[in-house]
Order: structure tokens, then sequence, then C-alpha cells
């Protein structure tokens, strides 16, 4: 069913249609919408599960760790200084092959105090061990928690769902609400290996000698070394059923594409009217948005991007003292695969918006330069 | 693609009127796109809420700076911002208040409709004279004067979206939906 959806609660809806069954979050801007109607769907008994109450966001991943480990589906949100708060817990879910779902909607990391979006505070939990998807549509908000239930629990490894604050997590669009019976099929119940239950005692998160410790952290690499290939398949099925195809990345107009521009979330999709435009003045633009960071899609990004003359990456982020995040991740994938220039553009950090107006400078400096004039290229700032 | 930008005042239901037009347009089978300015808003303090809407899926997630339209849910905006900032020519001023249009002072490249929409919701019994909700009877106008969506879609729309008084809501917007004031 069509329905007019914020992103914020296309989250719960996917929540929903995945019938978790414990809910433990804190509100924080912009997440608020997102457990605002998850536990009203709680009070309505449209959604048959657990809403905790908690203190912090600390203690909302505690709560989803315990609830995970007797066996619940479940899901938290939050966003920014919350996602920061979480951080010591997050190792824990990934460690403890905990397969929760979790909807971070990207803000700028303070201070300066900011609401708005960046990509920092995600980025800040890269090497958790979670899987992380970047959202680019409210629909894809919804069939991006259904699919990842289906990935994290075949391969016990959390997932985050990642969405930019305002110009997803609070603007309404059209999305199609699939049927639930539909989800069913598609995603039955969680069913862990083990779960914590006084019938049958296990003990989780004892001391881990060097003895064994190495060995569960090669584990976790392997088991998140196969995601790639299971988030593809999953995202075939999920076609099969849905008819929406959802990859590891949405590459648009690359295949003779001489400049690619490399992006992520919202920004992924507004580059596709920027390469629409440049394509009518007879410029061959494509833009290859990543939707899945961790596992990172190597191969694809490596088969895409190696085709082109100029690879430009627009990040909404910077690790300091480095570059933009998705530059480096870029730039190490190609490194003995493909000797394409790289061009690295920071822009639109602290929610400053990117238009087509920002593309357009992007586009022309990368057409204009043979190799990137300077290390980092920053659109949009006032120097 | 139509973008279009509403001007209210904070509490004066201006992000729900975009709710309900994008409700209204997505029952016509069409695509659409609505936001809120993004940030806090306080009551009374002007706010701000755009839409676009399009036949084909909309990818542009950039905010709108030159809206081909706006909508002004209270008149004393008028005088308080430049309402009219980015308003693209020919682009229609929809505004609430008792005037005809000639009676408004816009430059002459813009087209002006007028709605009494506080008249309509007060006789309606929507919010009170302090506080008239003219959300809905302000969709009505500007279904009407736009030509975005069919008068049924509209009633759905607002019977679905508002939290109280769904019928006295339909009402209003249907009478403004026939009672705008605009020469096209």
């Amino acid at each position: 069913m069509r329905k007019v959806l914020m992103g914020n609660h296309a989250l719960s809806y996917g929540a929903m249609l995945s019938r978790v069954q414990v809910v433990a979050a804190y509100p924080i801007t912009p997440q608020t919408q997102v457990v605002e109607l998850l536990s009203e769907m709680c009070a309505e008994k449209i959604l048959d599960a657990q809403f905790i109450k908690v203190e912090s966001e600390h203690s909302a991943m505690a709560a989803c760790l315990g609830a995970s480990l007797a066996g619940a589906r479940t899901f938290t949100a939050t966003s920014a200084q919350g996602l920061a708060l979480m951080h010591e817990l997050l190792h824990w879910a990934s460690g403890g092959r905990l397969p929760v779902v979790l909807g971070n909607i990207n803000r700028a990391m303070a201070p300066g105090w900011s609401i708005w979006t960046d990509q920092n505070d995600s980025l800040s939990q890269r090497d958790t061990g979670w899987m992380q998807f970047y959202c680019g549509s409210n629909q894809e908000v919804l069939d991006s928690v259904i699919q990842a239930f289906k990935v994290a629990e075949k391969l016990h490894i959390p997932a985050m769902i990642i969405l930019d604050a305002f110009s997803l997590s609070h603007t309404y669009e059209i999305v199609d609400v699939p049927d639930q019976e539909k989800v069913d099929k598609f995603l039955p119940p969680f069913q862990p290996k083990f779960r914590l239950t006084p019938d049958e005692p296990h003990a989780f998160g004892g001391l881990t000698s060097p003895e064994h410790y190495f060995e569960l952290r090669y584990k976790l690499q392997k088991d998140m070394e196969k995601a790639p290939a299971l988030i593809e398949e999953t995202g075939q099925e999920f076609e099969e059923l849905f008819g929406r195809k959802l990859g590891l990345v949405d590459p648009y107009k690359c295949d003779d594409a001489e400049i690619i521009l490399v992006t992520s979330g919202t920004t992924g999709y507004t580059a596709r009217v920027a390469v629409d435009h440049f394509r009518e003045k007879g410029l061959k633009v494509g833009n290859l948005r990543i939707r899945v960071l961790r596992p990172f899609p190597f191969e694809k990004v490596q088969s895409i991007l190696s085709h082109a003359k100029k690879v430009a990456v627009i990040d909404r982020n910077i690790s300091y003292g480095h570059h933009g995040i998705f530059y480096q991740e870029v730039k190490s994938a190609l490194y003995g695969n493909s000797s394409v220039p790289v061009f690295g553009y920071i822009t639109g950090l602290g929610g400053r918006d990117i238009t087509l107006n920002t593309f357009q400078k992007i586009i022309e400096e990368t057409q204009r330069n043979e190799t990137p004039p300077e290390r980092i290229s920053w659109i949009g700032v006032k120097k | 693609m139509v973008e279009i930008r509403f001007h209210g005042r904070g509490g004066q239901g201006t992000v729900v009127a975009s709710k309900i037009l994008a409700d209204a347009i997505n029952k016509e089978g069409k695509f659409v796109q609505a936001y809120p300015e993004f940030g806090v808003e306080r009551r009374g303090a002007p706010v701000y809420a755009f839409i676009r809407i399009d036949e084909t899926p909309i990818f542009d997630k950039s905010r709108i700076y030159s809206p081909d339209h706006i909508v002004v849910l209270d008149p004393t905006l008028i005088e308080a911002i430049d309402v009219t900032e980015g308003l693209k020519e020919k682009g229609w001023i929809i505004v609430n208040t008792d005037k005809k249009p000639e009676e408004l002072a816009f430059p002459t490249k813009y087209r002006v409709a007028t709605i009494d929409a506080t008249h309509i919701a007060l006789k309606h019994q929507l919010g009170t004279r302090a506080t008239p909700i003219v959300n809905t009877a302000i969709v009505g106008a500007v279904v009407k004067v736009l030509d975005l969506a069919r008068l049924e879609s509209v009633i759905q729309a607002v019977k679905e979206g508002v939290p109280l008084k769904p019928e006295e809501n339909a009402a209003a917007a249907k009478e403004a939906y026939e009672s705008v004031v605009f020469h096209s």
C-alpha cells in the first residue's frame, strides 16, 4: 500500500513488519519519532513487542543485548551523541554475535551543537563489527530493515540502517508498505543457535584467554566476508517478492561514464539529477552510490570504477588528519587494481545543503584537472 | 515538477497542511516529497514547509530555494518577512486573508489568490478566534488554484490526516476549494 511516510516512520514500519519482539530505546532529536511510533504500536498491540524505556543509549543497547541473547528479534534507534554513548556496547553486540538491528539518523557530532546531518557519527563506529547500510530514500529505509534482519540473523552480525537527518528522517515520501503476509514469507522468525534460558544454561562474555580470543575475531571477519554475497542474494530474493532491487551498491549510468561520482545517503539520489543534467550537456557522468560500507563491496567498486577516466568521491564526513572516509575506502579498494585518478571532495558537514550547484562545482573541477589539484577539495566552505 | 513553499506560524499546522496535501497527491498516483524547515520550531514564530510534486519519482533531496508557488497561512507574515524570496515569475501567491487579490500589493510578475481560511475555520469550529486552525481550508484552496488533485482526494486525505474533527475539516477544505478567489 502506497503511504506518505517520513523516514523515521519508515524505520518504525520496517521494524513492525519484521515483527521485532523487543525495542529498547532512548529518544534523541532527530530520531524521536522512530521510537514514538513504535511505542504507540506496542501500546495499541499492533506490534506484539516489549518496549523497554531506559535512562540512556548505553542502557538501550545493554537491554538489546540481553533481549537478543534470550532469542528475541531486537531493534533500537538513535543518533549522533546517542550512538557515541552506545559505543562500548556496539562491540559487545558484534563480539557477542547478536543480530540486533539499529536505525541511526546521521546527525553531526557536537560541539558545535548540531541537530543537522553528516556522517561522522556512524563512521566513528565503522570498526565495531556492525554492517552499515546507508539509505537514499524512505522506501529503502523500510526495505533495508527487513533485509538487514535476514542477513544479520544468518550471519549473527548486527546491522545499522543509516539515514540522513531531516533530508530523510523528517521528509515525507511515498513508500510502498508491503503486506505483513508477504514479509513473513521473506523473513522467518529468529531462531538463534544458542539462547540464554534457564532450561539450557550457557555462559556469555566470559574471560577469553589469548588461547581463544584471536579465533573469535578471525571468525567474525570470515563471516563478515560472507556478507557481500548474502546481501546481494537477499536483495534478489526481496526483488522477486516485492519488485524492488537493493544491492551493495546502486550504480546509475556508470557503464559508459568517463567521470564517476561516488556518493552515499541522500547525496547519492540528488547526484542522479546532476548526472542527467550533465549528460544532457554531453558530458558522460555516472554515479555510484555506495549502500553498504561494511562489509566493503570491494568487487563491485573495483569493477565499476576501473572503467572510468576519473573518479570523484563526495564525503559528508572527515577523518581529521587524513581525508573523507569514503575517499579512503575507495582509494584502498582501487589500489593495485586501477590507476584511475581519484578526486576527493568534502562537503555538506553539519547539514549544509548539498545541491545541484554543489555537484556542478565538483563535476567541473574534476573535468578541468588531470589529477586532483589538492589533497582535499572543500566545496562550499567559507575559508 | 512543481515546488511549493508554505509560510505559517508555529502551531498553525503548516507542516500538517503539507502532509495532507502530500497524501492527496499520493491518492492521484503522482509522486511527492514534503518536508518541514530543518530545525527547531517555536509557537508563533515564522515556520516553513516545502513540497515537490512530479509525475515521476523525485530524486532531488536538496532543499527548495526557488519555489514555483507560495502559500501564506498568516497574512501578518507578509509584513514580517519576504515571503516572495526566490519565487519564480508568474508564480501563485495563495494567501489566507479577507481581502481580494487586487487589494494586496504584490509585484505584478506574480499571480495572487486569496481565501478567507480564518473565517471558514471558525465557521466549522476549527480552533479558536485567537488560534484558528486554517490548514485544511488552505489545502482545499491550494489544490483548486494549482489544479493538483481532485476534490475527493483532498477530502479523503483531510479525513485521514487530521487528529480531530474529520468531518468539519473536510467541510472546511471543500468550502475553500469552492470559494477561493483567483483569476487564471
